[in-house]
């Protein structure tokens, strides 16, 4: 089946890429997607504990399976403002 | 409800028009702009990167839960994306209530949350390198 993944900010910069159309088996999970990209781009394995995942536009866990045409982000911690500063 | 996420300035004004009703006495309005130091670091200027289709979602999940948590007459948000100077708005939020005080309140907790759930980050440009921050204060350093 097809999935569309796309890369944000820092994983963007990471990978080059803004968009990626892959073929990947049934099944798949988002998280086991990931780290089917960390082999093909190394520094995105540096990310891959704080990540989020996107399917659709709608945040899901990790485990998430897919479906073929899923769009699929991976959303690095969003900035958050100044709280902490 | 107005929501909008554009590379182009932002405009306070429409926002303002957008939620402003005869009955409603207040009108909060919240302005984001970009500062020019951070973490001890002189900020040159920041670049805000978004998954737009997902962030005008969960603007508008926000608008949802806070229109339904307090008594407000209406809520406009407005986040800019690109590359923002010094100065330069990155976030509105405009919220309309009969009194002050529901206005006051509302609009604070729309920008918390837009902060915790829009997918939208920012890339701080300063002397000698550049960083996405991630998380709260957090920092991955990308030297030049």
């Amino acid at each position: 089946m097809k999935v569309r993944v796309k890369f944000f900010a820092a994983l963007h910069d990471m990978t080059g890429r803004r968009e990626l159309n892959l073929e990947v088996r049934e099944g798949l999970t988002v998280s086991e997607l990931y780290r089917d990209l960390c082999a093909r781009f190394p520094r995105l394995a540096n990310h891959s504990a704080s990540l989020m995942y996107g399917v659709n536009a709608e945040y899901v866990s990790a485990d998430h399976p897919l479906g073929d045409g899923d769009e699929v982000a991976f959303i690095p911690p969003v900035s958050g403002g100044a709280h902490a500063h | 409800m107005l929501i909008s996420i554009t590379a182009d300035p932002l405009d306070p004004q429409p926002l303002i028009e957008h939620v402003r009703r005869d009955e409603s006495g207040a009108v909060a309005l919240f302005l984001g702009v970009v500062r020019n130091s951070n973490l001890g670091r002189r900020v040159l200027h920041l670049e805000y990167d978004a998954y737009p289709q997902m962030a005008e979602k969960k603007l508008r999940q926000v608008a949802e839960e806070i229109t339904s948590r307090w008594p407000i007459t209406d809520i406009a948000i407005a986040h800019r994306t690109g590359r923002l100077e010094i100065g330069e708005t990155s976030l509105l939020v405009a919220v309309s209530s009969p009194h002050r005080h529901e206005a006051f309140e509302a609009c604070e907790h729309a920008v918390n949350r837009i902060k915790e759930v829009a997918p939208i980050w920012k890339k701080e440009v300063w002397e000698g390198g550049e960083t996405w921050l991630e998380g709260k204060g957090q920092t991955t350093l990308q030297p030049q």
